[in-house]
Formats: structure tokens, C-alpha cells, sequence
């Protein structure tokens, strides 16, 4: 049994332990209302680039060359995903959740003969696949999050997968994100960036009524400002989806350690509390069986 | 029967509300979005978009180009910059337009895919100037 000076030793760590879990709360709670709040505000625009997007596509289905980011290479071998994750842990599964997902992606996609790159996203990411696959991994992006996220992080790496696409090195490109749902629910997911995924019947118009839109100045050239502009738009979305769920996260899971530690200092408390007790007991008897003896 | 506007930005909503007339800055010429116009999808260069309730404008905002698509009862903007005219800071402004103006003096005068966005830039960030001063 452990001696009274180690438990009480013990009993002052977990103690120290549980105020900095409640303090990491509070913070990741603070964070977390204005990183929801600007993950949802940003959620408008990209919902009206994609039908937008959605609207054109249909239009200008089958009359001119689609452009490689709306319609791909025309092939699917090479296929790039893209983790996010945040730049630091204590956060529950939200990494361990992105990491899975997206090994197993790499491994079915790998067991179809098809090429994966990667292109991980927080620095958790980075470390995880360089373990695991670093002959995969062609370009990263580390040590923004934590702080607010400025368009121009989501302007550079749409900028990155457009390069690498029209340098033929991709043929599709895959997002691998957790979508924030509430404090304590975050949904890891793909969402494919190119080739865009036209999601027919979505917009107001369909195949039939799209004659009567007019275009200025016209479809091929609306279509290539739109497309760079709504992957940067889709990232940008996911990042801040990530910033939001990282803090949820972390919150649920500090919040967790928190009570746990609560709950271990009672039963230490407790131990404590009957190893003293035995104690006095011992010596009492110790005492009496002396007195008795004599 | 009024339209429905909406100016987005990627940070945010910034108006929602209905209108009787709006005047956006297209690539080709301003457009007005009236009700029971034809549906068009139109690229805005930098410039002002104004909000009307019968014929006085009520409110001014700059949009620093981006998408607008119109249709018979509503008209979505989706500005890649987009301030309210009276929030405009001149100084900030001026200072963009001279470090734009210094790209440009830099820039490699046979890549026209980069002058051409730069011009672009440069027009957006003029039209802002002109925007706040006139305010």
C-alpha cells in the first residue's frame, strides 16, 4: 500500500492536472463561439457558389470543351486527398478520426491499383502521414490554426491543387474534413473537389429553362473565374469547419478530463483518508498490546 | 413586388433584404436588377452597388468584383470583397493602390494573364478610392 506522503504527493498532481483541463476548457469554449460563429457566416457563400456553379454547369453542358477543373482529366488514376486537421492535440478523436478515415481511403483506393498523393493540413496531419506514408505526401501546410483564418491560407492552396492539376500530376482531388455539427459532434467526411460534383435539381433551374439565362460576358469565361474562385471557396469552408470543431472538440474532451480528474482526487481522497485511519489504528493497538504485555 | 438582394461575401452576409431596384457594377457596363428581370449571370468589376426604394438610393457598398446572378424576384452578389461605402478607408485604399502600382512597374510585361489581373486589381482598388472620396 502506498504510503500517506506518496498519496497526498499524488493527490496534488491530478489536482494541478485538473486545473489546467478546466483551464484549456474555458479557453477552447471561448474559442469555440467565435470560430462556430465564422464557420457558419461563411456558410451562405459557398452554398451560392455551388448552385451558382451547379446553374452553370448545366448550361453549358455538352456546348463547349468543359475546363479540366469542372470535368477532371478524364481520368481517374492519380487521386490527391487532403486532410485537415488542427496544429495541436488534446482535442479527443477529432485528429485520430481524420487519420482513419483517410488511411482508409488510401488503402481502398491503393487496393483499385490507383495512385495516391497527399497533402495534409495542420501540423497533426503531417506527423501522423509521415509515419505512415511519407513517400505519399507531396506538399503540407502547417501552423496557422489556433488563430484567425485568413482567406488568403485557402486562396494559396486552392492556388497549390489548381497548379498540380493543370500540371496533369492529379486527376481527382478529395477533401477529407470534419463537419461541425455541435460542441460534441464533429462528422469526418470526403467531399471531392474536382471534378466538381454537379448536383443536378439543386438550383432553380434545370436542363429545360436554362435557355432563357443570358450570360455576360459569356459561359467559358464566367465558368473559368468561377471555378478557381469556388475551390478556394470550398476549402476556405473547410477550414473554418475544422477551426470550429477543433475548439468543440477539445472543449467535450477537457471537459471529460476535467471530471475524470475530479472523480480520481475523491477516490485517492478516499484511500487517503483510510490509510491514515489504518494507521492510528495499528498504532493504537500497537499501544495497547504494549500496556497489556506489561 | 419588390426584389429579394443579397450581398455575400466568403466572411459573411452582409444584406439581405428586398428592394425595389439595384444597380451593380457588371464586367461589360452596370446592369440593373429590377423585378421580373431576365434571369442573366453576370462577372461585377470593382465598384458601387446601389440599393433603391422608389427612386432614392438607400444604400451604397463597394464590391471588389465578383458574381452576381439575377433572376425574376431575386438577385445573389457573391463579392470577393465587399464594405459598406461609408466604411471605406481611403488611406488603406491609397496605400493597396501603391503597392499595386509598384507590382505592376515589377511585373514581366509579356505575362498578360498576370497584367490583366493586376489591371483589374488596380481598377477595383481605384474605383474604391473614388467610392469613399465621393461619399
Amino acid at each position: 500500500m502506498a504510503s500517506l506522503k506518496e498519496l497526498r504527493a499524488r493527490i496534488g498532481s491530478v489536482k494541478s492536472t485538473r486545473k489546467i483541463t478546466s483551464a484549456m476548457k474555458m479557453v477552447a469554449a471561448a474559442k469555440l463561439r467565435r470560430a462556430q460563429a465564422s464557420a457558419e457566416a461563411a456558410r451562405p457563400y459557398a452554398k451560392a457558389m455551388q448552385r451558382m456553379l451547379s446553374e452553370l454547369a448545366v448550361a453549358t453542358a455538352g456546348e463547349v470543351a468543359a475546363p479540366p477543373l469542372l470535368a477532371g482529366t478524364g481520368q481517374d488514376h492519380i487521386h490527391l486527398l487532403v486532410p485537415l486537421t488542427s496544429d495541436r492535440g488534446l482535442c479527443g478523436g477529432f485528429n485520430a478520426n481524420i487519420h482513419k478515415l483517410t488511411s482508409r481511403t488510401i488503402s481502398r483506393l491503393q487496393s483499385e491499383g490507383k495512385v495516391v498523393r497527399l497533402l495534409p493540413v495542420g501540423r497533426r496531419a503531417f506527423d501522423f502521414f509521415t509515419r505512415s506514408h511519407a513517400d505519399l505526401i507531396v506538399d503540407k501546410l502547417v501552423g496557422f490554426s489556433g488563430k484567425e483564418i485568413p482567406f488568403s491560407i485557402a486562396s494559396d492552396l486552392g492556388e497549390k491543387i489548381n497548379t498540380l492539376f493543370e500540371a496533369r500530376e492529379i486527376d481527382v482531388c478529395t477533401l477529407v474534413f470534419n463537419r461541425f455539427h455541435n460542441a460534441m459532434m464533429q462528422v469526418p467526411l470526403c467531399q471531392q473537389l474536382v471534378p466538381v460534383v454537379v448536383e443536378e435539381g439543386k438550383g432553380e433551374i434545370h436542363a429545360d429553362n436554362v435557355a432563357s439565362y443570358e450570360f455576360e460576358p459569356d459561359e467559358t469565361t464566367l465558368l473559368s473565374m468561377l471555378l478557381p474562385r469556388n475551390l478556394q471557396v470550398q476549402i476556405y469552408a473547410a477550414l473554418l469547419e475544422t477551426a470550429a470543431g477543433e475548439n468543440g472538440a477539445r472543449m467535450t474532451a477537457m471537459d471529460n478530463a476535467t471530471r475524470n480528474a475530479g472523480r480520481s482526487i475523491d477516490r485517492l481522497t478516499q484511500l487517503y483518508n483510510r490509510t491514515r485511519q489504518a494507521n492510528i489504528t495499528n498504532e493504537l493497538i500497537e499501544i495497547i498490546s504494549g500496556a497489556q504485555a506489561v | 413586388m419588390p426584389v429579394q438582394i443579397e450581398i455575400i461575401s466568403p466572411e459573411k452576409v452582409l444584406v439581405s433584404c428586398h428592394v425595389d431596384m439595384a444597380v451593380l457594377p457588371g464586367m461589360d457596363g452596370d446592369i440593373a436588377a429590377m423585378p421580373e428581370h431576365a434571369p442573366v449571370m453576370l462577372l461585377l468589376r470593382g465598384g458601387v452597388v446601389a440599393l433603391y426604394k422608389g427612386d432614392t438610393v438607400t444604400d451604397t457598398y463597394f464590391v471588389g468584383g465578383g458574381f452576381a446572378d439575377i433572376t425574376p424576384n431575386r438577385c445573389t452578389i457573391l463579392a470577393d470583397r465587399a464594405v459598406p461605402v461609408k466604411d471605406i478607408s481611403i488611406d488603406r485604399a491609397t496605400a493597396e493602390l501603391e503597392a499595386l502600382s509598384q507590382l505592376w512597374e515589377k511585373a514581366d510585361k509579356s505575362d498578360v494573364a498576370r497584367l490583366n489581373v493586376l489591371q483589374n486589381e488596380i481598377l477595383s482598388v481605384q474605383a474604391e478610392i473614388d467610392a469613399g472620396s465621393s461619399f
